[in-house]
């Protein structure tokens, strides 16, 4: 397929003689919202930083937004954003610091900056906010910031850490709708996450244990698979064979 | 570039939005050369002195007059038996007593030399010190009077080392070079270590870490700004000593910068590597404190002279690189030496920072991994 944004095969990590990621292959497309759902130590943070270019594969071809990732790790930096569990925004700056900060850091011209900051604190009705630090902020307001923030430069890709730890639910509603937008304007959503009601919300969820992928479909199709109501319910199946 | 210029920016903000931070980097070098100067200070000013002089003639009264009039001691008594000694010292106000033997001119001029003795109070151990050099630094000074009237080449008693470039007797003149060692440990090594760590308390590490920043240009980004507050701090404390106690660089203040900044360096890599061995703020400055400021204080030869230490001590403070730096701005401050005798020092302290470059590279590429 033409518009495939992250396309992986036979990803092979190890760490000594520790296998962290076991043959894994799959393919993300323009505009999908990809759930990536795995127990704790199931080996989802490994193909993250791969797939982010923080680290390289053993073996195997990882073609993120293009670029290799055993070649040019550096190079998929640009086309990313990224957004982890802890706040990526510095308390002791004010927001528009913090816009200016990361767009620089990404490289974006000064004007375009500015022009987007004024159109993005109008899209979150953030004007009062602007000037104030980020530690006054209440922290729903900056998990939605950091998520702004994340796509400010226009990445073809957002990787979201499991973005709504720890925040109420009405903010996680919030968030996924802007989740929603994001995608509906052609930027594909990777996302981790352990609220397996949020792994409903995404248009095609892999399940990952022991290194390998276990499963890879829609919601939909899984459920039906493994004859269950919920993706909880699938989730506990195969994450955590029975063994006795 | 550009992207690296921003990042240095709001290392700025972060510095100048903490006023705790401000603080350690402006408020402590002030403070500590103001308490040093003025508190702490180790001048002897009309210190206490008795003499028991059993000859009472020419040379023992000429050298009595020398050290009153050198200012730095006021006469209590005269005594006139050693049973008196004890008792004075107890009243406390004598913290010295000088005993002339008899026929004291005699023996000078028949024999060549004649003894005096210096009783100290050695219950105040550093004013003892103190009284006793500056006594000793006197009498040698008499003692060159004498020589140039005889022909003789007698001399009474060794003069102290020590005390030969430092001819005033300032005790500032000691404590400047070694406060301009501990800021810079403190500013560079423990606020590196802690501003680094606090990004990866805060998660912003790693957002830096997937952005198109190089892992070189964050940690650039990160110590260019202390570099330059370590810089400005130097010329602050120098300014200030200038100012407050009138105390110039002898020497050359070119080298002496350019050598600042090679420790500043040093400071600034021991500080990245502490970053990135701590997992948290309470770790690095835990390391700071403990592994760089003390035996910056104590083994450097900053407060307690190396040759006084115990032989281990000794043996420690030569992997210390402050003990280097010290060794530098003494000469040059004080004695106003060139390069040329301060080129070993130099050279130990260039190959330790590349060392240390070397292995905080090291680390933080593994900890990428």
């Amino acid at each position: 397929m033409n518009n495939t944004v992250i396309s992986v095969k036979n990803l092979v990590k190890k760490f000594g003689n520790f296998v962290a990621n076991d043959n894994l292959s799959f393919e993300v497309y323009k505009g999908e919202i990809f759930g990536f759902l795995g127990a704790n130590g199931a080996g989802k943070t490994t193909a993250i930083r791969i797939l982010s270019g923080l680290s390289s594969p053993t073996s195997g071809e990882v073609l993120v937004a293009g670029v290799n990732a055993s070649r040019k790790p550096e190079d998929i930096k640009k086309q990313i954003g990224y957004m982890s569990q802890k706040f990526s925004l510095y308390e002791d700056l004010t927001v528009r610091e913090n816009i200016m900060l990361y767009g620089g850091i990404y490289g974006m011209k000064k004007s375009l900056i500015k022009e987007r900051t004024e159109s993005l604190l109008e899209k979150l009705n953030f004007f009062e906010y602007g000037n104030k630090l980020i530690a006054d902020l209440p922290l729903g307001l900056r998990q939605k910031l950091a998520f702004s923030i994340a796509i400010f430069h226009e990445p073809k890709i957002v990787f979201l850490d499991e973005p709504t730890g720890g925040v109420d639910p009405i903010t996680r509603r919030q968030f996924w709708e802007m989740i929603y937008e994001t995608a509906s304007q052609g930027i594909t959503v990777f996302v981790t996450t352990h609220y397996m009601d949020e792994a409903e919300y995404c248009d095609r969820i892999s399940i990952m244990s022991e290194g390998r992928i276990v499963a890879l479909d829609t919601p939909e199709n899984l459920k039906k698979q493994y004859n269950a109501d919920t993706v909880e319910e699938v989730f506990i199946k195969i994450a955590r064979p029975v063994n006795n | 570039m550009k992207r690296f210029l921003g990042f240095v920016r709001k290392e700025f903000l972060h510095i100048f939005r903490d006023y705790r931070t401000l603080f350690i980097i402006f408020g402590i070098p002030v403070a500590q050369i103001l308490i040093f100067g003025f508190a702490v200070s180790t001048d002897v000013k009309n210190a206490g002195v008795a003499f028991l002089d059993l000859s009472k003639d020419e040379m023992s009264l000429k050298l009595t007059d020398k050290i009153i009039s050198s200012g730095f001691f006021k006469q209590t008594e005269n005594l006139t038996s050693y049973n008196e000694i004890e008792d004075i010292f107890r009243k406390g106000k004598t913290k010295e007593v000088i005993i002339f033997e008899k026929d004291f001119a005699k023996k000078l001029i028949s024999e060549g030399k004649a003894n005096l003795n210096i009783i100290a109070d050695g219950s105040e151990p550093n004013t003892a010190t103190l009284v006793t050099n500056y006594t000793v630094a006197i009498i040698s000074a008499f003692n060159k009077d004498l020589m140039g009237i005889q022909t003789s080449n007698s001399i009474l008693i060794q003069p102290e080392v020590k005390m030969f470039y430092n001819p005033e007797l300032k005790s500032q003149h000691m404590f400047v070079p070694g406060v301009i060692t501990m800021i810079l440990i403190l500013i560079c090594a423990l606020m590196t270590s802690v501003t680094i760590t606090r990004e990866k308390e805060f998660g912003t590490m790693e957002v830096l870490l997937v952005s198109p920043l190089k892992p070189i240009q964050i940690i650039l980004g990160k110590v260019v700004p202390y570099f330059l507050l370590s810089f400005i701090n130097v010329v602050l404390i120098l300014l200030l000593s200038w100012l407050v106690f009138g105390l110039s660089v002898k020497g050359n203040i070119i080298l002496l910068l350019a050598e600042s900044m090679l420790y500043i360096m040093l400071s600034l890599s021991v500080g990245i590597l502490i970053s990135t061995v701590s997992s948290n703020m309470q770790q690095a400055i835990f390391i700071s404190l403990v592994g760089m400021m003390l035996p910056t204080i104590l083994l450097s030869g900053f407060i307690y002279p190396i040759e006084n230490m115990p032989k281990i001590y000794q043996l420690i403070s030569y992997v210390l690189p402050p003990r280097y730096f010290i060794t530098i701005i003494k000469s040059i401050m004080i004695k106003g030496t060139g390069f040329i005798y301060v080129w070993k020092e130099t050279l130990i302290l260039i190959s330790m920072t590349t060392v240390f470059i070397g292995l905080s590279v090291r680390k933080f590429k593994i900890r990428l991994e």
